[in-house]
C-alpha cells in the first residue's frame, strides 16, 4: 500500500487539511473523508457529470481528479452556494422552473451552470445546452434545466423574474 | 390586479389537486442535502466488491481467496461455498425461477457474481478482489434465443436438469422457460383466412438498460445484541425486499428494516433484490459491521436488470378499407441466464395482451416463449408497466405496416379503427377491460396542432426533388397503456396482492402526516400526494408531511414501477383522506349541535347547509378530535386505506413526430415533437409536463441509441457509458406537450398514471417516422436503434447516400 500524503486546500472558503493516497479520487475524498456527499457518482468515466466541482475557477469531474492535484487550491461544491439562508439564483431557478426530479445529477448541474454562468452572464439557449452537455440527467429531458439556467441568468443580471409554472395556471374556480 | 374571490385564496392556500405546486423535494436536493444510499456512513462501516466471471459461461474449476484474505485490510471473502450451509447461495426471483447469489460451480453470463470481498476501505476491497484466484474452464456460449432453442444447444441451467415443468406450466426444450398463451387462436385463424389483406412483419425490441444515474446498491447492518437487521437500499419496492429478506434469512419480518432513502432514478431497474444485497447482508451478519455495496456503472449495465429483449412477429388481417379483423402475435423472449423477470406471478409476458391498442379489434392471440441464453438476467420494465412498452411498439408498428400495404395516410387507418367512445367500457379481445378512453378527438387535436395536412404536402415535395438533401418522415402513434398494476385477482408479487397504502394522521394543531407503501424515485411523492388529501380532507398541503420508503413506520405497499403510484397509492391516499373528512363531519356536527347530514364539506372546513355563517375549519376539528369529540367516538383524527383496485387504468396519448435525414450520412434530426397525454385528473400540471419530458428524452435513447450488444462469445459490448447512449442536452429534441382529460371511472380520483406513457408512445413513434421517411421506397420496418451507421446502411442499400 502507498505512502499517505498530506494535502491542504481549500473547500467551499473553509481550508482543510487530508491525509490521502495518491491515488484517491477527490470525489471520494469530498464524499467520504469531508462529508461533503453533494456531489455524486454516476459513472466513474467522466461521462455524467454528478460529480462536477469547480477546481480554481474550471469545472472538473471529480471522479477523475486526484486530491493531491488540489494543493493549495479552492475546490467548490454544491454545499458552498447557499449563503446566510438564502439560496443562489441557480438553486433557485432549478426549484422554479422544475429543473429536477430525482436530484442525483443536481448538484453537479448547479456546479457546471455556475460556470457558465461566470463565463457568459448572458447565455442563448444554444450555449446553455453545449455548456452543460458534459452533464447527464436521466429524468427531465433538459428543457427545464434550460428554462432554470435562463431564470437564474436573468435574477443575476438584475432582471424580474418569474416561474413558468404558476401556481394556479390550470385551476378554474 | 383584479378582485381576488375569497374561494380562490382559501384554494391557492390549499394548494390541492391541479396545481401546478412547487416541489418539496427540491430544497434538499439544490442543496446538495439528499441522502442517497451512497451517501449513508456508519460508524464501522466495510465495503464490499464483487469479483466477477469474464466467460459467459464456463465451470469453475477452483477458487483461491488465500491471496485476498492475507491483505491487510480485507476482512472476508465470501464464495458459494461460505453460503451454502446459509443455503444462500441461491435464491428465489420474482419470477418464480431461482438465481445463484454467487456462482456454484458454473458461471452462466459474463460478469456474474462468483466472489464477495469486504475491506476496510473501497480501495482496498478493489485490490483484494484482483487477488482471487478463479480458474475456469470454459464452454460454448449461446446469446441468440433462437439458436439456443434448437436441439444440441449448450445447456445453460444444469440445475433445472429433469425438469419438464417450470414456474409457468412446461418447458420443452433445456433451454426453455416457459410458453404463454393468450387469446382465441381457432377463431383468429379463421379471421386471417378470411380476410382480403394481411400483413406480417418481424420485429427486434433490442436488449436495452434503464441505467437510473444511481447504480444499485445498499448499505447492511445487522445488530447482534438486539437480532436487529437495517438495509438501506435503492430500491422501488421496499416492503416487498423485507419480505424476501425475511424469507432468505429466517429472520422475522418484525426484525427487518428496509429503508429506501433517496433514489437516483429507478425506471425499472430497482424493482428486483440483487445478488450484492444478499451478499451484503450476509457479510454483515457474520462479521457484526455495516457493509456498504455499490455497483459500478458497468456492473449495473451488465448485471442488474436488463429491459425488453423481444423477438416479435406480428400479423394483422383487414378488409380493403384497412379496417382490422384480427391480429395474431408470436414472441421468443430472451430472459437470460436465469428468469428473474418483474412481472405479475400470473403473468410471464407481464401485460403484453394491451397489444390490440387503441383498436377496435374482434379477433387476436398472443403467443409468447421464454427463453435461456448466457446473458445477464432481467426483463424489467423500462419506465413502463410490464412488457407494455414492447406491446405498444408491436401494434403501433403493425398498423403503419397495413397503413403502407393499402395506401391509407397512416392517421386515417387510426381514426378508421379507434375503438368509438360509446364503447366504454370496452372488453378487448385479450381479455382486458379498458376504463376509459376517447382517442378521435386527440388525434384530431394533434393533427390540427401540427398542420398535419402541410406536413403531407411538404413531404410529398420533398419527395419529387432530387436534389433534396433530406428524406422527411412523419410519425403517429396512438397508445393506449395499461397502468396500476393491479387488481390482486390478477396481480402478485410472491404471492402478495398487488394493493398499495396509506395513513394519515392529523396532528392536534391541523398539521399531518401521511405514509404511503411507495417510494418516489423522482416523480415527486412528497409535493403530489399531499396535494390529494388537500383537496380530499381540506388540509393545506404545505403542512402535511409525506413520509415513504422507511418500512418500520410505512404501511405495507408493492412500491412504484408501472405507473402505479397514482392509480393504486393516489386512491389509497384520496380513500384514507375521505376517512378523515367524514370523521371530521361527524366531529364539527358535534361541536355545531347538528346533525351530521346537514354538514357540507367546503375547501377546508364543514359548514351547515342553509347556513354558511355557521362553520368549523378543519384546523379546529383537529384540536376538537383530541378533547371533545361525540360520545362513543375514539379519540384522534387518523386514517388507514389499503386499496385493491378493481382494475387497472388505461392512460392514452397522441403522438407525433417529424424527422430530417441526411441522405449522405444517415444523421436524422428530430425536427418536431408533438406530445399530447391523457392521464385523467391531473394532480399537479407542472410536474406531469416533468414527466414527459424525461419520458420521451428516453424514448429517445432507446430509439435512436441504446442497445446491450453481445458478441458470439457472450462479450457484452457496451457496458459502460462510452458505448451506451445516454442522451446530452445538446441531442434532446425540443419537446411539445399538450393534453385532453378523459377521467378513469373507477378511481376515487379519476387519475390514470402518466410517468410512462411518453416512453411508451414516443419510441413507435420515433420509428414510425423513421420508416414513414422510406416508406415511398417500399420499406416497411427498420430494426432499433436508428443510429446514423444503420440509417446510413439503409439508405446506401437502396442506393440513396452519396
Amino acid at each position: 500500500m502507498a505512502k499517505k500524503t498530506a494535502v491542504s486546500f481549500r473547500l467551499n472558503q473553509t481550508p482543510v487539511d487530508v491525509l490521502v493516497e495518491p491515488r484517491e479520487l477527490l470525489i471520494h475524498t469530498l464524499r467520504e473523508k469531508l462529508a461533503t456527499t453533494g456531489p455524486h457518482i454516476g459513472c466513474e468515466t467522466s461521462h455524467c457529470g454528478a460529480c462536477t466541482v469547480d477546481l480554481d475557477g474550471i469545472s472538473v469531474k471529480a471522479c477523475t481528479v486526484l486530491t493531491v492535484q488540489c494543493e493549495d487550491l479552492d475546490v467548490l461544491t454544491i454545499e458552498g452556494f447557499a449563503k446566510g439562508g438564502q439560496l443562489h439564483a441557480l438553486q433557485e431557478g432549478f426549484m422554479q422552473e422544475h429543473g429536477l426530479q430525482c436530484g442525483f445529477c443536481t448538484p453537479g448541474m448547479i456546479t457546471r451552470a455556475y460556470r457558465l454562468l461566470q463565463e457568459i452572464p448572458d447565455p442563448t439557449e444554444e450555449d446553455i445546452r453545449y455548456w452543460m452537455s458534459g452533464n447527464l440527467c436521466r429524468c427531465t429531458g433538459y428543457q427545464n434545466i434550460v428554462k432554470a439556467i435562463q431564470y437564474a441568468a436573468a435574477k443575476l443580471r438584475g432582471e424580474a423574474v418569474a416561474t413558468s409554472h404558476p401556481l394556479m395556471e390550470e385551476v378554474t374556480v | 390586479m383584479n378582485e381576488i374571490s375569497p374561494d380562490l385564496s382559501r384554494l391557492e392556500r390549499l394548494e390541492g389537486i391541479g396545481c401546478a405546486r412547487k416541489r418539496r423535494e427540491d430544497p434538499r436536493f439544490i442543496q446538495g442535502r439528499g441522502t442517497y444510499v451512497d451517501d449513508i456512513h456508519l460508524p464501522g462501516m466495510l465495503f464490499g466488491v464483487m469479483v466477477r466471471s469474464p466467460y459467459a459461461h464456463a465451470r469453475i474449476k477452483s477458487i483461491d481467496t488465500s491471496r485476498a484474505k492475507a491483505m491487510p485490510g480485507v476482512q472476508a471473502v465470501l464464495t458459494a461455498e461460505d453460503l451454502k450451509p446459509l443455503k444462500l447461495h441461491w435464491m428465489p426471483t420474482l419470477a418464480g425461477d431461482v438465481q445463484a447469489v454467487l456462482a456454484d460451480g458454473k458461471v452462466v453470463f459474463q460478469n456474474q457474481e462468483v466472489a464477495f470481498v469486504v475491506a476496510d476501505d473501497r480501495y482496498v476491497a478493489a485490490d483484494a478482489a484482483e487477488l482471487v484466484e478463479v480458474e475456469y474452464e470454459e464452454l460454448p456460449a449461446v446469446v441468440d434465443p433462437f439458436k439456443a432453442m434448437q436441439p444440441g444447444a449448450p445447456v445453460i441451467r444444469e440445475d433445472l436438469a429433469g425438469k419438464d415443468v417450470g414456474a409457468h406450466g412446461a418447458r420443452r426444450h433445456h433451454n426453455h422457460i416457459f410458453n404463454w398463451q393468450i387469446g382465441d387462436r381457432d377463431r383468429t385463424d379463421r379471421a386471417f383466412d378470411a380476410a382480403p389483406v394481411t400483413v406480417k412483419q418481424e420485429m427486434l425490441y433490442p436488449r436495452v438498460h434503464p441505467c437510473p444515474l444511481e447504480t444499485c446498491g445498499c448499505v447492511a447492518s445487522y445488530d447482534a445484541v438486539r437480532g436487529d437487521l437495517t438495509v438501506w437500499i435503492t430500491s422501488q419496492a421496499p416492503h416487498v425486499v423485507r419480505t424476501v429478506v425475511g424469507l432468505l434469512s429466517s429472520i422475522p419480518e418484525s426484525k427487518i428494516r428496509i429503508v429506501s432513502p433517496d433514489i437516483g432514478g429507478g425506471f425499472g431497474n430497482k424493482v428486483g433484490v440483487y445478488p450484492g444485497y444478499v451478499t451484503a447482508i450476509v457479510a454483515s451478519i457474520v462479521l457484526g459491521r455495516p457493509v456498504k455495496w455499490i455497483e459500478s456503472r458497468n456492473e449495473n449495465l451488465t448485471t442488474t436488470a436488463f429491459a425488453r429483449d423481444y423477438w416479435m412477429t406480428g400479423e394483422l388481417a383487414a378488409d380493403t378499407d384497412g379496417r382490422i379483423k384480427a391480429l395474431r402475435v408470436n414472441v421468443i423472449a430472451d430472459h437470460g441466464a436465469f428468469d428473474a423477470c418483474a412481472d405479475p406471478t400470473k403473468w410471464p409476458a407481464g401485460m403484453f395482451h394491451v397489444c390490440t391498442g387503441s383498436y377496435d379489434i374482434p379477433n387476436a392471440h398472443v403467443s409468447v416463449d421464454g427463453v435461456y441464453t448466457n446473458k445477464f438476467p432481467g426483463g424489467v420494465s423500462y419506465r413502463c408497466s410490464f412488457r407494455v412498452t414492447e406491446a405498444v411498439y408491436l401494434i403501433e408498428r403493425m398498423i403503419d405496416v397495413l397503413a403502407q400495404k393499402l395506401g391509407i395516410d397512416k392517421a386515417e387507418i387510426r381514426l378508421r379503427n379507434f375503438i368509438p367512445e360509446e364503447k366504454f367500457p370496452y372488453h378487448s379481445a385479450l381479455g382486458l377491460d379498458y376504463d376509459s378512453g376517447n382517442y378521435a378527438p386527440a388525434l384530431r387535436k394533434v393533427l390540427k396542432a401540427v398542420d398535419y395536412d402541410g406536413l403531407r404536402a411538404e413531404q410529398a415535395a420533398k419527395r419529387a426533388d432530387p436534389n433534396c438533401p433530406t428524406l422527411m418522415g412523419i410519425g403517429i402513434t396512438t397508445f393506449t397503456e395499461i397502468v396500476g398494476a393491479g387488481p390482486s385477482k390478477s396481480c402478485d408479487i410472491l404471492g402478495i396482492g398487488m394493493f398499495d397504502s396509506c395513513e394519515i394522521r392529523v396532528h392536534p394543531d391541523g398539521s399531518a402526516i401521511a405514509r404511503m407503501g411507495t417510494i418516489s424515485q423522482g416523480q415527486g411523492h412528497q409535493t403530489t400526494y399531499a396535494q390529494i388529501i388537500a383537496t380530499e380532507a381540506g388540509i393545506p398541503a404545505s403542512l402535511i408531511n409525506v413520509e415513504e420508503g422507511d418500512t418500520s413506520t410505512a404501511p405495507y405497499g408493492l412500491g412504484t414501477y408501472g405507473s402505479r403510484s397514482t392509480p393504486v397509492a393516489g386512491a389509497a391516499v384520496a380513500r384514507a383522506s375521505h376517512k378523515i373528512r367524514e370523521k371530521a363531519r361527524k366531529i364539527a356536527a358535534h361541536l355545531l349541535e347538528v346533525s351530521p347530514d346537514d354538514m357540507e364539506f367546503d375547501l377546508d372546513q364543514f359548514r351547515v347547509k342553509g347556513d354558511p355563517s355557521r362553520a368549523k375549519s378543519m384546523k379546529e376539528i383537529a384540536w376538537a378530535a383530541y378533547n371533545n369529540v361525540p360520545e362513543g367516538m375514539e379519540m384522534g383524527l387518523e386514517a388507514v386505506d389499503y386499496y385493491d383496485p378493481p382494475n387497472f387504468t388505461f392512460p392514452f396519448g397522441s403522438y407525433l413526430a417529424v424527422v430530417d435525414i441526411q441522405k449522405d450520412t444517415g444523421e436524422i434530426k428530430v425536427r418536431r415533437f408533438y406530445a399530447l397525454d391523457d392521464c385523467g385528473t391531473r394532480i399537479n400540471p407542472m410536474i406531469i409536463e416533468g414527466q414527459i419530458h424525461g419520458g420521451l428524452t428516453e424514448g429517445f435513447a432507446v430509439a435512436f441509441g441504446q442497445e446491450l450488444p453481445y458478441d458470439e462469445q457472450g462479450n457484452v459490448l457496451g457496458g459502460t457509458l462510452m458505448d451506451y447512449f445516454l442522451p446530452t442536452s445538446m441531442e434532446t429534441p425540443h419537446w411539445e406537450t399538450d393534453f385532453t382529460v378523459t377521467p378513469s371511472p373507477h378511481h376515487p380520483i379519476g387519475a390514470k398514471g402518466v410517468a410512462e406513457s411518453p416512453h411508451v408512445g414516443s419510441i413507435p413513434c420515433f420509428s414510425n417516422a423513421v420508416v414513414d421517411a422510406f416508406a415511398h421506397l417500399g420499406v416497411t420496418h427498420t430494426g432499433m436503434p436508428h443510429n446514423a451507421y444503420r440509417t446510413w446502411q439503409q439508405l446506401r442499400d437502396l442506393n440513396i447516400a452519396g
